[in-house]
């Protein structure tokens, strides 16, 4: 089983690769949003990188409220 | 199409097409590649039926509100037509506000009844005094009295009850992140005036398909994902998800022929073709390139859709090959994403509205937009332009069958709003000499976020509280600065820092803004160094302090935040 920060560092790396932004730029409290420079729909396609990553079902709304990697780590532990 | 001047209420209407069409699909409901429903009008009509049986059994009684809280569903619509059936008043809310945004709404409207998503209802369920229905609620989970399941939400099936056309069908906030609850009060003529007056503009086809992913609690969806195609024997197609690639598979596999966007939406799938065509290798880019020039040549005084089709096929059938109407609303939308659209030949067309007017107000010519208006009036809307300056630009005011009996226990924000029957849409603009609405700017303090949400400065200002300022203030950027693009607007704060802070104030804005939902965030901020001007109650005077600032700033003075 994986920890919080363990995930929020895979999801950092697929971040990184999917939008093509330096790796070292990202870290687990980074504003998704504002460094990859991407709007709210944009980051859903990162939900499918990561249900496909994961092997788990990730519906939209787990992206509510959320605006970093560590956020988004927290939801991902509750479905694993 | 159903004939809608011989129904008194929506229900009516709804029913009408439940009886003409009943083995036809009305609805279908997609998560990713999964079919979750597929429903026959009869099936929906009876389920609907049911729910009504169920709420009536519960005391529901003529005039009694209930709120939905769900993201687009096929549950949505039904639980939408059950309230209807038992004479009841809908009350949609935003699934994405916050739970205690929803408890203040649930208790300004006056809902007594709740159906909601089994999510959301893990927030309320302390809180809320009413009698929950929850859809999605996991099988092992036992949910406790007042509380039930969608599922076991049945009674005998109901009978319409009869409602008069001006009785109050709706009531739909269009401004929900706290401060003053706009709750606009809607009727069931409104709406039946509105659907009638779209479908003379444009009218769907018995089994034509509109795929809803705009939220139907939204006003636009509500007429144009749900009355509007069920009243025309259309299928409404629900997805679950919004990313981009089931957007599109959907659009394809699915055969949509009408969709209504927001800008935000339309941007991305702009930016989606062109990282498309920019992959293309050089020879055939320069083909693609040669061949959407002569489609914008045909097509400048009209569009030709199969023509389109033909000359641009990779595109359009990647996009959607059976599209008839792609709305775009909800939002100011930049005229050059609406002309690269209009370039590849598809039929986007844009139009503006108002909750406050049930929904649109005009709309665009879909076979022949003006990409760089928002469309003429729909029939029986009049627009006038109040105390015009000499380019002509005023405020809009509208005045129709379609504008809200008014707002929910604010009489006083009422009368503001709809003077001698005229609705004043705090949006500045000019009709030219073709009938054509430009909207310039606006005269309230508000933005309209490219994802179709109303944000009022006012309300974003608590979200600052405590940080070690002597003053702030929020405005929209095209409140106060005309000049600024209503495609791109943005929240300012005007900041006067106490004596002695400087950048660890503006950094500590910053962390703040940073932490808020992307709609209620500061696109940035300006520095000022005199006391705001204030009322005796020491409230800012917000005009006085916006006509200061105009005279010594401009748009350029704004420093990201």
């Amino acid at each position: 089983m994986r920890n919080v920060e363990e995930l929020t560092g895979e999801i950092l790396d697929l971040a990184s690769r999917h939008f093509g932004v330096d790796r070292a730029t990202l870290g687990p409290h980074t504003d998704l949003f504002e460094t990859l420079g991407i709007n709210s729909l944009q980051v859903l396609e990162l939900l499918t990188r990561l249900e496909q990553h994961f092997s788990i079902e990730l519906p939209d709304y787990e992206l509510q409220g959320v605006t970093d990697a560590r956020g988004l780590a927290e939801r991902i532990t509750r479905r694993l | 199409m159903i004939d809608l001047s011989g129904h008194a209420s929506l229900a009516s209407a709804l029913a009408a097409a439940v009886e003409r069409w009943p083995e036809q699909t009305c609805l279908i409901e997609l998560d990713r590649d999964r079919e979750n429903h597929r429903l026959t009008f009869r099936q929906f009509g009876d389920r609907a039926a049911a729910f009504a049986g169920f709420l009536q059994a519960s005391g529901f009684l003529p005039g009694s509100r209930a709120a939905i809280i769900l993201t687009n569903q096929s549950a949505w619509l039904m639980a939408a037509y059950a309230v209807f059936m038992a004479g009841g008043v809908l009350v949609p809310l935003d699934p994405k506000l916050t739970a205690e945004e929803h408890r203040d709404l649930i208790a300004h409207s006056g809902s007594g009844w709740l159906i909601v998503e089994h999510h959301i209802w893990i927030g309320l369920r302390e809180t809320v005094g009413v009698a929950a229905v929850v859809v999605g609620a996991p099988p092992k989970d036992v949910l406790e009295a007042p509380a039930q399941r969608w599922e076991d939400a049945a009674g005998p099936a109901a009978q319409i009850r009869s409602r008069q056309r001006n009785d109050l069908a709706c009531i739909v906030y269009s401004s929900g992140t706290g401060g003053r609850p706009k709750g606009c009060m809607l009727s069931h003529a409104n709406y039946l005036e509105q659907c009638a007056a779209l479908a003379e503009v444009h009218r769907m086809a018995e089994g034509e398909r509109y795929l809803s992913i705009l939220p139907t609690n939204h006003a636009i969806d509500f007429m144009a994902g749900f009355i509007g195609p069920f009243v025309c024997g259309a299928t409404v197609i629900h997805l679950r998800t919004l990313r981009p690639e089931h957007v599109r598979t959907a659009l394809t596999k699915y055969g949509i022929t009408h969709v209504t966007l927001v800008p935000m939406i339309l941007k991305n799938l702009e930016t989606a073709i062109r990282a498309r065509l920019d992959a293309l290798p050089a020879g055939k880019r320069r083909i693609t390139n040669a061949l959407v020039g002569i489609n914008t040549a045909l097509t400048r005084h009209r569009l030709r859709p199969a023509l389109s089709r033909r000359l641009l096929a990779p595109i359009h059938a990647s996009v959607g090959p059976s599209l008839r109407a792609v709305f775009v609303g909800g939002a100011f939308t930049d005229p050059a994403t609406l002309q690269f659209f209009r370039d590849l030949g598809f039929p986007v067309a844009n139009g503006y509205g108002l909750t406050e007017a049930c929904t649109v107000l005009t709309l665009n010519d879909v076979s022949n937009p003006r990409t760089d208006t928002v469309g003429t009036p729909l029939p029986g809307v009049e627009v006038q332009v109040v105390d015009p300056d000499r380019d002509g630009i005023g405020q809009v005011a509208v005045r129709g069958k379609t504008v809200m009996l008014g707002y929910l226990d604010d009489p006083a924000l009422t009368a503001e709003t709809i003077r001698d029957g005229w609705l004043l849409t705090g949006d500045l603009g000019h009709v030219d000499a073709g009938g054509h609405l430009h909207l310039v700017g606006r005269v309230k303090n508000m933005i309209v976020t490219a994802g179709g949400k109303n944000v009022y400065p006012e309300d974003i200002e608590a979200a600052f509280d405590g940080l070690p300022v002597e003053e702030f203030c929020v405005f929209a950027a095209s409140y106060l600065w005309r000049t600024a693009s209503l495609a791109d607007d943005t929240l300012v704060a005007v900041l006067r820092l106490s004596n002695g802070s400087g950048a660890d104030t503006i950094d500590a804005f910053r962390r703040r803004n940073r932490q808020l939902p992307d709609y209620k965030r500061l696109g940035g901020y300006v520095r000022w160094d005199e006391a705001f001007p204030r009322t005796p109650s020491l409230k800012i005077k917000r005009d006085a302090l916006a006509e200061r600032l105009r005279g010594r700033l401009d748009a350029g003075g704004v420093a990201d935040l």
